[in-house]
């Protein structure tokens, strides 16, 4: 699989050459050419800021649809706690856990059980003191990739265990072997995901060779028919198996509340979880133990794949959790290798000029001139975000500086003066005779 | 050899805007593919220099010299002197004001921090005059 693997990627029948997503991408990682925007792969992280900001619909997160569950004899589905809050007037997990099961599945494993592991582990490590401190949360892959290609000196402080979904799927994976004598091959488990970023994540994961998943099928994709089935339900399994730290992962603030320790901070919203890293970069926040960053607004709730307004969804999911016990899933003993990453995290310097310091630095002046010289209105009309992102594609060779319209209008000046001069010119052997001084 | 000259001017009427020319040379920095270690330490000793600038000598000038092997920083502001800088080389000495400590700033963790991360640091303070401050951070292989 590619390392750059994208769930983002562009309708090109739907997009207009607009430049809405340029402008809003977090790594200026989208171009408008030939009218139509231009995903850079490696620049990518999946955090669906396009997909939310595309007012053609031209954006698309590419999840699996839900027949891909028909390849496994024995099929599992890990809801995220983020489906929770979709539903109006819900006062029982149960009631989703077995409307779940009529679509097809013939288990039910809850991603949230996965996650009081996590944060039983991660309170384990923390008192431990084998961390590096302030650490931070591994459980959004779009802020994992943003800190992979921006923040090198970041890498070592990300809590180095598998996510929740990875958790639960490799749980939920043994318990249906030794239930049905299945060998794991035949098991599919699969992630009902609010969001394009875990897509990603389970076909190219991040700290580990294979992801313990085998789909990722979109809430919005399942939702209508799982409204209709859950109305239609005569008897409620009792499947739930999670409390009111692994529910509450579905917001921002969810895992840090559960480490049970003040000194931390959450952050949503990708403009702010960008702040933040600045500021833990210099080393300007201090005294905190944890960080918890969400790169969509309010949380996993706010993922581009769900259906309902994420501040309502999270009020559900407050109402909800109201009488659950606290946790239902703890760890035996010491944190499992099976928890851990298989692999650190390793810095990708994809925003940098070149390979080559002196030439890198040549390239940035030639940058700093050419920005200069452009207009500074970044109005995206040359299909680059900024005007300093055009220079910097001026400088890379994949763009020219008249793609600027307001070069090209100067240019066309020049050229009309140009012509009105020489209209006006008139041959020595036409003209009058000068007359002597 | 080859450089890159940075020049900022450092406001000094506008607390908010204080750690932007520090940000904007990180930026830089960081497009080059300069050395992590030395980023790390060039935006935090400048940073510092920064805030110190703004607090204490309502702004000034900042000069950053980017060669490969070191990035040279020289910040000058007309600010009233440092009158003891021994003392004020410190950790925990601070003559920052209320308004600003109750932001987090005044730690009497400037100076020290300067001195920590960077390779080469010079003072040239005189009173009611101003300040004028060189630092040197070197890429470590």
């Amino acid at each position: 699989m590619d390392r750059f693997f994208h769930s983002v990627t562009l309708d090109a029948d739907k997009c207009l050459g607009c430049t809405n997503c340029i402008k809003r991408c977090p790594t200026e990682a989208i171009r408008v050419r030939e009218g139509k925007a231009k995903i850079i792969s490696e620049r990518c992280i999946d955090c669906g800021e396009c997909i939310r900001v595309c007012p053609h619909h031209a954006k698309k997160a590419k999840s699996d649809p839900l027949s891909i569950i028909e390849n496994w004899k024995y099929k599992i589905a890990l809801p995220a706690p983020s489906l929770f809050g979709q539903f109006n007037n819900l006062d029982d997990i149960d009631i989703v856990l077995t409307g779940i099961k009529q679509l097809g599945f013939d288990d039910v494993f809850e991603v949230s059980r996965g996650a009081e592991l996590v944060s039983d582990a991660t309170r384990k490590l923390m008192n431990a003191g084998v961390l590096k401190k302030p650490v931070i949360s591994s459980a959004c892959p779009a802020v994992v990739r943003m800190i992979r290609v921006r923040f090198p000196d970041l890498c070592d402080h990300v809590l180095p265990l598998n996510a929740p979904m990875e958790i639960a799927a490799w749980i939920a994976k043994r318990e249906a072997a030794q239930k049905t004598g299945l060998p794991l091959s035949e098991i599919g488990a699969f992630f009902i995901t609010p969001c394009p970023a875990k897509v990603t994540d389970i076909k190219v994961p991040i700290g580990n060779q294979k992801s313990n998943l085998d789909g990722a099928i979109a809430i919005s994709e399942i939702f209508p028919r799982l409204s209709h089935c859950m109305d239609k339900l005569t008897e409620i399994e009792p499947i739930s198996q999670s409390g009111v730290i692994g529910v509450s992962w579905a917001g921002s603030g969810g895992e840090s509340a559960a480490l049970l320790d003040e000194k931390y901070l959450a952050a949503d919203g990708i403009e702010n979880v960008i702040r933040v890293l600045e500021e833990l970069e210099d080393e300007r926040i201090r005294e905190l133990d944890f960080i918890e960053l969400n790169a969509c607004s309010g949380g996993c709730v706010g993922g581009v794949l769900v259906v309902e307004n994420a501040y309502v969804a999270k009020a559900r999911i407050q109402r909800l959790r109201k009488y659950l016990p606290v946790s239902q899933n703890h760890l035996p003993g010491e944190v499992p290798p099976s928890m851990r990453w298989e692999e650190e995290l390793e810095f990708a310097p994809v925003l940098k000029l070149s390979s080559n310091l002196e030439e890198a630095m040549r390239m940035m002046e030639e940058i700093d001139t050419i920005c200069g010289e452009l207009p500074g209105l970044d109005c995206g009309s040359c299909g680059a975000p900024s005007c300093r992102a055009l220079a910097e594609d001026v400088v890379k060779g994949v763009a020219r500086k008249s793609d600027c319209i307001f070069v090209m209008r100067e240019q066309i000046q020049n050229l009309a003066n140009t012509l009105s001069s020489i209209g006006g010119f008139v041959p020595p052997s036409h003209g009058e005779k000068k007359e002597k001084k | 050899m080859s450089s890159i000259h940075l020049h900022y001017d450092v406001p000094g009427d506008d607390f908010t805007r204080a750690g932007e020319a520090s940000t904007g040379v990180k930026r830089k920095l960081k497009q080059l593919g300069y050395n992590p270690d030395a980023i790390r330490r060039v935006s935090i000793a400048m940073y510092e220099a920064e805030i110190n600038m703004v607090i204490h000598a309502n702004g000034g000038v900042a000069d950053v010299e980017i060669y490969p092997d070191r990035v040279d920083i020289e910040m000058k502001d007309t600010g009233p002197g440092i009158p003891d800088v021994e003392k004020a080389m410190q950790e925990g000495y601070s003559t920052a004001p209320d308004n600003v400590r109750s932001l987090g700033f005044g730690a009497g963790m400037g100076l020290p921090n300067i001195k920590k991360y960077s390779d080469q640091m010079r003072i040239d303070t005189e009173i009611g005059k101003g300040t004028n401050m060189y630092l040197s951070i070197h890429v470590k292989e």
